[in-house]
């Protein structure tokens, strides 16, 4: 028989092993599903990898996905280390995205277009992500609960707005207008679509690596996120932390709307975003709430992501597989989080 | 299960075997040998004290008893019969009850309901009618009563710890482990407990007392063994003819010797409260409280607990704004109540307690240590950490003030009570504060440790720092202070000097007898 014993120490590797671990435990498990819809589990693999990974095109598209769950995964990450429980990067993104549009839509010149865009989107992601944050503060009202129902508000304010004020009149479609050329995110390599915001995302996460170990607000998220009473009692306003955290957060969320109106889509319709906000909590979650790990976590999920498409092509496993695979990293990880806590001992056997 | 079986080899041919042994028990953590070799027995019926310095084990090695940690060594035996605990669930079934220093409770429930957790009803159905009986039993054997429909929240501490124990009577503890048990007591409440503690031994139970008042120790126990880095350092057979300076040097391994208190002569005060009155606070607000403390001096603050302190120490370090009255530090009137303007003016702080408000246990101890000053120049500059500077804080702390730990990155959660209390002292006393106020200073620590502290606050008072002292032991009130103020209810009830106070008086005070200013 087994059981758990709290561990006196964690080894310190284990931070960089586990999330490995999580990811191989993720693809035997559902290699059982593939093997269920009848194709071959090493081919149907393969076809994801060289899809995802196979040549440099393959690799641009990877990283075109890649940039907004980098940025939610930020979001998460940060917004988790203060223990503000913001499961809104969804609502946050979408904000940001119909915001950004619609400054995108006005005729400026480029650079100026592209950077009120990030201003405004950020902002409308920050806004948004500070609803909850303040009733938490102001009211105690369990953040969990409220940022997520707001992605669903948002997400229906999106849909009434391309529903209705932007309906494209010409094709009657439910789209937004399409945002200035001028406003479109340069393409850093010919004929891919890989985009400048992809490489603002790869800068986001070590500058929110150094904010979060090596700022004094930084410090202050952590020790608010890890005990709120020793840290009033050293000073420290954590009313304004967790609203500093809140609007931090959000922008990165509303950062990873503009960068899909901003590079891929160059508008906005009702699924510019395929739950990228939820991603975003399994990336911080790979990450273990480093910022510097979001960028390989959400490289794995959008290689799953690519892959899982061309796999369905390729060997008919619906593509849904890999929502599938998302969300049993995600508990792949969490289990492999008490790891950390407790050990595995063979008690019984002998007596 | 009773000890009709042969008596297994190695162990001395007593008529009954003991009720609990345990036999080189060796547990290290990492490098560190919390436990090593020790053998340990109680007898049904039986006090044992286990005394020992901050971090000589004695936690560690109740831990495994209890099935907390698995020992690297050695065996338990149950009346004789080796037996393997892995957990708190086997500890239970083979009669063990552990009190733990921080209760485990659920808060919304009630005192009943806390009881019938984990515990198998009839089909499925908890046993309500069949607990109560239980409670009520228990309560009227021992002297142990407590309403059984009271929610835990509605609890004081020391009810709460009288459930602890009603708990581990209620699942058939035959020996029950108390892990400091009076440090969280009001001296009246010690003596209930004890009452209830020689009650139950008279019934044949085991116990196992730990605590670093030696006092009780030597008032309590029929048995004594001293633990020093984890071994065994010597077995007192007669603790109540033992003295505490005999015990205190099988402890610590030298003799301890009070600190001297040179006289001084008080400068100007750097602390004074005039008409201070709060509301909004979880315990008894104050009404109309002036006080002063002057350079150099040591103020006792003296008082049955809930009288008051805990709003006196949040206001001094800004974590209550007063609703009337005005504060001045060294002469400048406080505009704002907040830790970090008090900090400004000057004030250090020690809170009363060590682990919810004074560190951030999962985080490195160099992280709490420069927590409340880590946005001044020392420590960081325009918004940025300085992470080197931060260390070497930590390291210099560490080594002027001996806090044994593995390095300034270790978890702070990791260390022993001693140590947490000077790593708080030290990062408050680097910064020469002109006034410290400290609540329940020595609380949890062994001899040796609180020793140091008191000579750490008695030379800050003779560099002309002012220090309050909040305390529910009044030797070492008497001990520390210049002059004893004593709190009823919201109210300074009195002041005496050094020399005019006693025991018996402040007691006397402490009721609301008698007043004085
Ligand atoms: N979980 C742990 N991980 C690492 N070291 C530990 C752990 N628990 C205890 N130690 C170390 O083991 C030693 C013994 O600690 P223990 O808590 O048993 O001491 P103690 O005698 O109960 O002290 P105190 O009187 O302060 O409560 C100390 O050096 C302590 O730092
Ligand atoms: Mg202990």
């Amino acid at each position: 028989m087994f059981r758990l014993e709290a561990r006196t120490s964690t080894p310190a590797w284990f931070n960089l092993v586990l999330p490995f671990l999580a990811i191989v435990v993720t693809l035997i498990l559902c290699s059982g599903l593939i093997a269920v819809a009848g194709a071959g589990v090493i081919e149907a693999y393969g076809v994801m990898l060289s899809a995802s990974l196979g040549d440099s095109y393959a690799i641009t598209e990877t990283l075109v996905r890649a940039a907004p769950m980098i940025f939610t995964g930020l979001a998460v990450a940060i917004a988790f280390r203060a223990k503000f429980w913001n499961i809104g990067a969804e609502g946050q993104l979408l904000a940001g995205a119909v915001a950004s549009c619609a400054v995108g839509a006005i005729p400026m010149p480029g650079y100026l277009a592209m950077l009120l865009m990030a201003l405004v989107g950020a902002a409308a992601g920050a806004i948004v992500a500070l609803v909850p944050a303040t009733l938490r503060v102001k009211f105690k009202v369990d953040d969990v609960v409220s940022s997520l129902l707001l992605n669903s508000v948002i997400y229906y304010a999106l849909m009434a707005l391309i529903e209705g004020p932007w309906k494209d009149t010409f094709s009657g479609y439910p789209i937004s207008p399409p945002i200035e050329d001028s406003a479109n995110f340069p393409v850093l390599i010919e004929g891919t679509r890989l985009h400048i915001g992809v490489i603002v995302a790869l800068i986001a996460a070590p500058l929110c690596w150094f904010l979060i170990a090596r700022t004094t607000l930084g410090f202050q998220i952590r020790v608010t996120g890890e005990n709120p009473e020793a840290a009033r009692y050293g000073g420290i306003n954590v009313q304004r932390v967790l609203l500093s955290t809140a609007l931090l957060s959000g922008a990165l969320a509303g950062l990873a709307g503009v960068g899909e109106v901003g590079g891929v889509h160059f508008q906005v319709m009702s699924d510019i975003s395929p739950g990228y906000g939820y991603s975003g909590i399994v990336v911080a979650m790979l990450a273990r709430l480093n910022p510097l790990g979001a960028v390989p976590a959400a490289l794995f999920l959008a290689a799953v992501m690519t892959g899982a498409e061309a796999m369905s092509r390729a060997t008919g496993v619906p593509a849904f597989l890999s929502d599938v695979i998302q969300g049993t990293a995600l508990l792949a990880m969490l289990v492999a989080l008490l790891f950390t806590a407790y050990r595995i001992r063979r008690v019984g056997a002998p007596s | 299960m009773l000890s009709s079986n042969v008596v297994p080899t190695g162990s001395t041919l007593a008529l009954s075997a003991p009720l609990i042994e345990m036999r080189g028990i060796t547990k290290s953590f990492g490098a560190v040998k919390a436990n090593e070799a020790v053998d340990l027995s109680v007898a049904p019926g039986e006090i044992l004290g286990l005394l020992g310095e901050n971090g000589a084990g004695k936690t560690t090695l109740m831990n495994v008893l209890f099935g907390a940690y698995a020992p690297d060594a050695g065996e338990i035996l149950v009346e004789g019969r080796p037996i393997a605990i892995h957990n708190s669930a086997d500890a239970l079934a083979a009669g063990i009850g552990m009190v733990h220093q921080h209760f485990h409770l659920a808060p919304r429930l009630t005192v009943l309901e806390n009881l019938l957790i984990g515990i198998p009803g009839k089909s499925g159905r908890i046993d309500r009618a069949g607990g109560l009986a239980r409670v009520n039993e228990i309560g009227s054997r021992h002297g142990l009563s407590l309403d059984p429909n009271l929610p835990v929240s509605a609890l004081s501490v020391g009810e709460q710890q009288r459930l602890e124990i009603i708990k581990a009577l209620f699942r058939g503890a035959r020996l029950l482990i108390l892990d400091e048990p009076t440090a969280v007591l009001a001296p009246s409440e010690v003596d209930g407990l004890f009452a209830a503690l020689r009650s139950m031994a008279a019934q044949g139970l085991g116990i196992i007392f730990i605590s670093h008042k030696l006092n009780e120790v030597r008032a309590l126990t029929h048995r004594c063994v001293v633990l020093r880095h984890g071994k065994v350092a010597g077995r007192v057979d007669h603790p109540a003819s033992t003295t505490s300076a005999e015990m205190a040097k099988l402890m610590c391994g030298h003799e301890i010797v009070p600190p001297t208190k040179e006289p001084s002569t008080p400068g100007a005060s750097v602390l004074t409260l005039d008409g201070i009155s709060t509301s909004g606070h979880a315990g008894t607000p104050l009404r109309e409280v002036s006080l002063f403390v002057r350079a150099g001096e040591i103020l006792g603050i003296a008082g049955v607990s809930g009288n008051g302190q805990r709003a006196l120490a949040d206001v001094i370090s800004g974590m209550l704004p007063p609703n009337a009255g005005t504060m001045t530090i060294a002469g400048k009137t406080v505009a704002q109540f907040s830790p970090r303007e008090l900090q400004a003016l000057g004030l250090g702080r020690i809170p009363e307690d060590r682990m919810t408000t004074g560190l951030v246990t999962n985080l490195p101890l160099a992280d709490s240590m420069v927590l409340p000053r880590v946005g001044t120049e020392a420590f960081s500059r325009k918004g940025l950490l300085n992470p080197a500077a931060i260390r070497a804080f930590a390291e210099a702390q560490i080594k002027a003030y001996d806090i044994r730990c593995p390095g300034p990155m270790v978890r702070a959660g990791a260390l022993s009570g001693g140590n947490l209390q000077k790593a708080l002292l030290a990062r408050e006393l680097a910064f020469d504060p002109k006034v410290l106020i400290v609540s329940q200073p020595t609380r949890g620590l062994d001899i040796g440790a609180a020793r140091f502290i008191h000579e750490k606050f008695l030379a800050m008072r003779g560099k002309g720092c002012g220090i309050i002292v909040i305390g529910e032991d009044l030797e070492e009130l008497l001990m520390l202070s210049d002059r004893i103020a004593v709190m009823y209810e919201g109210r300074i009830a009195g002041t005496l000097s050094g020399a005019e106070a006693t025991v018996a008086r402040l007691g006397l005070m402490m009721t609301g007898a008698e007043g004085r200013a």
